[in-house]
C-alpha cells in the first residue's frame, strides 16, 4: 500500500508542477497575478507532496519492504539503521528523488524570498524552476519509478554497496546535489531576465548570494567525495579525474568564473552577455554531470546502473541549451557592454584573464572526459583517457590562476599606475622570491614545486599586506588592533569573505603539492611480530582477528607503530566480505597528521594469522585539504553576511 | 540592421548533443570474453537438493550454464521463467540446463527456486571458485556450451527466448563429438 501512495503522491507533484509552471508563464506573460499565486500554491504542494514521497520511501527502507525493488536493491537484513536512511540516495531513482526534493526545497525559498522583491522577473523564475521539478518528477515516473514493485517478493535484499557504506557517503551527496541543485535558481533568473528584456544588472545582484551558496556546497561535495576517496578506496588518493569527479568539477571551475565575472558587471556594466552565457553553461553542466552518471554512455565508477534515463536526460539537456541560447540570439542586441576595457594592466584584465583560464581548464576537462566517445564516433577506436592528459594541461591553467589570485583583487580598476603596482606588489613578490629561495635550499628540487609553492606563499602575501594596511588604517582613527580587524571583516565582509576563500584555495593547493611530491608508499609481507619502516616509520604487525558483523565478516590486522610521530598508535586495517561482493571490501585505519598520515590498507593474509601482506604509506600535507574545506566554510559564511547597513551621516 | 547570424548561436551545441546521444549505441561494458572458444572449466557442486552437479558427466550434452543471484533484479528474475521453459522444451532432445547461485545466502536462493518452480539442477557456489573460474562479472551471465565441452557462447544480461532457442539450436544442429 505505501509503495502505491508514494507513486499517487509523484504522479500528483508532477502534474502540478506542470500546472504551476503554465500558470506562472502564463501569468507573467498576461499580468495576471492571481495566476502567479495559484502558480505559488502549486509551488507549495508540490514540495509538500515531494517531502512525504521521499519520508514513505524512508519509511520502507526502514520496514525492510523488499516489495519494493528499490529497496530490494540497497539493503539487506543486515544493514545498520544508519545506512538505511542514507540508503535512500544510494543509488539511481533515489538519488532523483533527493534532486528533485531539493530543487522544490529551493523553489519554495523563491517563493518565500522573492515574490515581492523581484515583481518582473519572478514569475518566470517560478515557471522555470517549476519546469526543473517537473522534469525530475517525470524521470521519477517514466524511466526511474522508484516505488516500483518487485515480484515475487525476494527473501532478503541485495545490500547497499559497501563502498558507500561510509559517513563520507551520508554528506557527499547531499552537499554535492545541493550546490547542482543551487544552481537552478540563478539559471531561472538568467532566463527570467532574458524573456522580459530586463537583461540589466538586477538579476545579478540577486542571485550573487545563490551562486555563492550552490559554489560553496559543490566545493564542500567535491572535497567530502575527496576525503571518502582517500579513506574508503584504499589507494592513497583524493582525485583521480574520473568522468564523474570531472562533471562535478567542470560546473565548480564555470561557477567559479561567474563569481569573478559578475563583479566586474557590478562595477563596470561590462560582460553581460558573457555572464548569462556562464551562468548558462554552468546549469547545462550539472545536468550533464548528471547524464554522465545516469546513462552508462561513459565507463566510470561512479556509473549507476543504465536504462532509457539517459535519454531523458539529454533530451532535456537539449530543451535547455538550445532554448537558451535561442533566448540569447533573440536579446542579442541589447547584451552589448556600457563600460568598455581601458587598460590591460587593470583589475578588469585580471579578472576577465581568470575567466579566460578557468573556462579553458572546463574546456578541456570536458574534451578529455569524452574524448574516448569522440575517438570511438570518428575512428571507431576504444580509448581512455586517464590523469596524465589532465595534469598535464591543467596543472599549467591552475598556477595562473593561483597567481592571477593574488594580483586580481589588489590591482587598480581600469588603468593600474607604476605607483599602484609598486605599492601593492613590491613585497610579495620579493617575499615569494625569498620563499622559493629557503625551499630550494632546504632541498626542494622540483620546478613547478617551487613555483607551486612560491606562488602560494606570493598570493598569501598581498592578502596578508592588504589586511594590515587596512587595519592599520583603522587604528590611525582610534580603533584597536582586533577591533579595528573585527570591524573590517564586518564592514567590508565580501572582500574579505573572498579574501578567506582565496586562503582556503591556497592551503588546498599546498596540501595537493605537498602531498603529490611527498607521499611515499611501499608494500611489504610481514610475519607476526615483524617491522617495516618507510620514511621514518616503523609499524610492527601484531596478528589478525577474525569478526562476524550484522551484514559482513571482517578481517581485522593489528599494527603498532613503533617509531615516528604518534609512536604507540595501534592502527587496525581490515578486508570485509560482503556477501554480495565478488571481492573483499578494504577497510582502510590510518593516523592522520599536519603533515604526515600513516595510512595502512591490508592485502592477503595467511588465515592462522601468522603473516599479512600490507600496504604502507606515509601522505605527505593531505590533511591541508581537508582543513582548507573548513576555511572554505569560514571563508563563505563571511562572504554572505547580511551587508552591514550604513548609518545616515 | 538584422544580424541574421545570430540564429546561428544555438546550432554550436548541436554537434556536442549529437556527440553524447551517439553514446547510446555504445556499451562501455561490452568486454568480449577470452573464454569464448575455449574448453570450458570443470567443476563439480552440490546442488540445492543435495546431489552431486558435475560438468564433465554433462560431455556429449548441450549445457546453458546460468549464474544468477536472487537479489539480481529485474534480470535474474525475467530469464528465470525462460529457463525453465527452455529446459522442459529440450530436455528431452540432449540440452541440460544448470544454475549457479553465486553471492548468495542459501535461503534466500531457496526461496528464489520455489517462486519460479525451477526444475532444472541449481546449486549454490559458496566459495565462489565456479564464478572465479568463468570471470563472471555480474549476474546474470550465461554460457552456452557445446558438446564438445567448449563454451561457445557469452551472454551478459537477462535470456531472452530468442536468445535461448536460437543458441541450443545452432549447438544442437552440429554433428555430435566422435559420431
Amino acid at each position: 500500500m505505501i509503495p502505491e501512495i508514494g507513486t499517487g503522491a509523484l504522479l500528483v507533484a508532477l502534474a502540478l508542477a506542470v500546472y504551476g509552471a503554465t500558470m506562472a508563464a502564463l501569468g507573467a506573460r498576461w499580468g495576471r497575478r492571481a495566476l502567479v499565486e495559484s502558480a505559488q500554491h502549486a509551488a507549495l504542494s508540490v514540495f509538500v507532496l515531494l517531502t512525504a514521497g521521499m519520508l514513505l520511501l524512508v519509511y520502507a527502507f526502514l520496514t525492510f519492504d523488499f516489495s519494493v525493488r528499490y529497496v530490494a536493491n540497497n539493503t539487506n537484513l543486515g544493514t545498520p539503521f544508519y545506512y538505511r536512511i542514507t540508503a535512500l540516495w544510494g543509488a539511481l531513482e533515489g538519488s532523483i528523488v533527493l534532486w528533485a526534493w531539493m530543487v522544490g526545497l529551493y523553489t519554495l525559498i523563491v517563493v518565500l524570498r522573492h515574490r515581492t522583491s523581484a515583481r518582473e522577473l519572478y514569475p518566470w523564475v517560478l515557471a522555470v524552476m517549476l519546469g526543473v521539478v517537473a522534469f525530475f518528477l517525470l524521470v521519477m515516473t517514466v524511466p526511474a519509478p522508484v516505488f516500483a514493485r518487485m515480484v515475487p517478493i525476494p527473501a532478503d535484499g541485495r545490500g547497499l554497496n559497501p563502498l558507500l557504506e561510509d559517513s563520507g557517503m551520508i554528506t557527499h551527496p547531499v552537499a554535492l546535489y545541493l550546490g547542482f541543485t543551487g544552481f537552478t535558481v540563478p539559471f531561472a533568473f538568467a532566463v527570467a531576465a532574458l524573456v522580459t528584456g530586463r537583461v540589466g544588472d538586477f538579476w545579478i545582484t540577486t542571485t550573487r548570494r545563490w551562486t555563492i551558496l550552490a559554489w560553496y556546497f559543490l566545493s564542500l561535495g567535491l572535497l567530502i567525495g575527496g576525503w571518502w576517496s582517500y579513506h574508503v578506496l584504499g589507494w592513497g588518493g583524493y582525485w583521480a579525474w574520473d568522468p564523474v569527479e570531472n562533471a562535478a568539477f567542470m560546473p565548480w571551475l564555470t561557477a567559479t568564473a561567474l563569481l569573478h565575472s559578475v563583479m566586474i558587471q557590478e562595477r563596470r556594466r561590462m560582460l553581460r552577455l558573457w555572464n548569462l552565457a556562464l551562468v548558462i553553461l554552468t546549469f547545462a553542466l550539472t545536468l550533464f554531470g548528471t547524464f554522465l552518471t545516469r546513462s552508462g554512455v561513459i565507463a566510470s565508477v561512479h556509473a549507476f546502473s543504465q536504462g532509457s534515463i539517459g535519454v531523458f536526460f539529454l533530451a532535456f539537456l537539449a530543451v535547455v541549451v538550445l532554448l537558451s541560447l535561442a533566448l540569447i540570439a533573440w536579446r542579442w542586441d541589447t547584451l552589448g557592454a556600457q563600460g568598455e576595457l581601458d587598460s590591460v594592466v587593470s583589475r578588469e584584465s585580471a579578472f576577465l584573464l581568470n575567466n579566460v583560464l578557468l573556462v579553458a581548464a572546463t574546456f578541456t576537462v570536458f574534451f578529455g572526459t569524452v574524448f574516448p566517445l569522440l575517438s570511438e564516433a570518428v575512428r571507431d577506436v576504444k580509448v581512455s583517457v586517464g590523469a596524465p592528459f589532465f595534469n598535464q594541461v591543467n596543472v599549467p591553467l591552475f598556477l595562473s590562476l593561483i597567481f592571477l589570485m593574488g594580483v586580481g583583487p589588489l590591482i587598480a580598476w581600469r588603468r593600474a599606475s607604476l605607483e599602484n603596482l609598486k605599492r601593492n606588489f613590491l613585497w610579495p613578490v620579493a617575499i615569494g622570491v625569498v620563499a622559493a629561495a629557503v625551499l630550494r635550499l632546504l632541498g626542494v628540487g622540483s620546478a613547478l614545486v617551487l613555483l607551486s609553492l612560491a606562488l602560494t606563499v606570493f598570493v598569501a602575501a598581498t592578502i596578508a599586506l592588504d589586511v594590515v594596511r587596512a587595519t592599520r588604517a583603522r587604528r590611525s582613527m582610534g580603533e584597536r588592533t582586533l577591533a579595528a580587524l573585527g570591524g573590517l571583516l564586518r564592514r567590508h565582509n565580501r572582500r574579505y569573505g573572498g579574501f578567506v576563500v582565496h586562503l582556503a584555495v591556497l592551503v588546498v593547493a599546498v596540501g595537493v603539492t605537498g602531498s603529490q611530491t611527498w607521499s611515499v608508499h611501499t608494500e611489504t609481507t610481514l610475519q607476526r611480530g615483524q617491522e617495516a619502516e618507510l620514511a621514518g616509520y616503523r609499524i610492527r604487525f601484531d596478528g589478525l582477528r577474525e569478526s562476524q558483523e550484522s551484514n559482513h565478516g571482517k578481517v581485522t590486522g593489528r599494527f603498532t607503530v613503533v617509531e615516528g610521530r604518534g609512536a604507540g598508535t595501534v592502527l587496525q586495517p581490515a578486508k570485509k566480505f560482503y556477501p554480495q561482493e565478488q571481492s573483499p571490501i578494504a577497510y582502510v585505519d590510518y593516523r592522520l597528521g599536519l603533515i604526515d598520515d600513516v595510512y595502512l590498507v591490508l592485502g592477503d593474509f595467511a588465515r592462522d594469522g601468522s603473516s599479512a601482506t600490507v600496504k604502507f604509506q606515509v601522505n605527505r600535507m593531505v590533511s591541508w585539504i581537508w582543513i582548507g574545506g573548513l576555511v572554505l566554510t569560514l571563508g563563505t559564511l563571511l562572504a554572505v553576511l547580511p551587508e552591514p547597513r550604513r548609518k545616515a551621516a | 540592421m538584422t544580424r541574421w547570424w545570430r540564429w546561428l548561436l544555438p546550432l554550436a551545441a548541436v554537434p556536442v548533443l549529437a556527440l553524447l546521444a551517439y553514446g547510446f549505441r555504445l556499451d562501455p561494458r561490452d568486454i568480449p570474453s577470452p573464454l569464448v572458444g575455449r574448453p570450458a572449466a570443470p567443476f563439480t557442486l552440490t546442488s540445492f537438493d543435495g546431489a552431486p552437479v558435475t560438468l564433465e558427466a554433462l560431455r556429449g550434452k548441450v549445457v546453458v550454464l546460468n549464474f544468477w543471484a536472487s537479489w539480481c533484479y529485474p534480470a535474474c528474475y525475467e530469464e528465470a521463467p525462460v529457463l525453465e521453459q527452455g529446459w522442459r522444451a529440450y530436455r528431452d532432445r540432449g540440452v541440460v540446463v544448470l544454475g549457479v547461485d553465486i553471492q548468495d545466502k542459501e535461503e534466500a536462493g531457496r526461496k528464489f527456486i520455489r517462486d519460479f518452480g525451477l526444475t532444472f539442477p541449481n546449486a549454490p557456489d559458496p566459495t565462489g571458485r565456479v564464478s572465479v573460474d568463468y570471470g563472471v562479472y555480474g549476474v546474470p551471465e550465461t554460457f552456452f556450451i557445446d558438446r564438445q565441452g567448449r563454451i561457445r557462447v557469452k551472454h551478459v544480461s537477462a535470456v531472452t527466448e530468442p536468445v535461448f532457442r536460437e543458441t541450443v539450436e545452432t549447438l544442437l544442429a552440429e554433428p555430435a563429438p566422435g559420431g
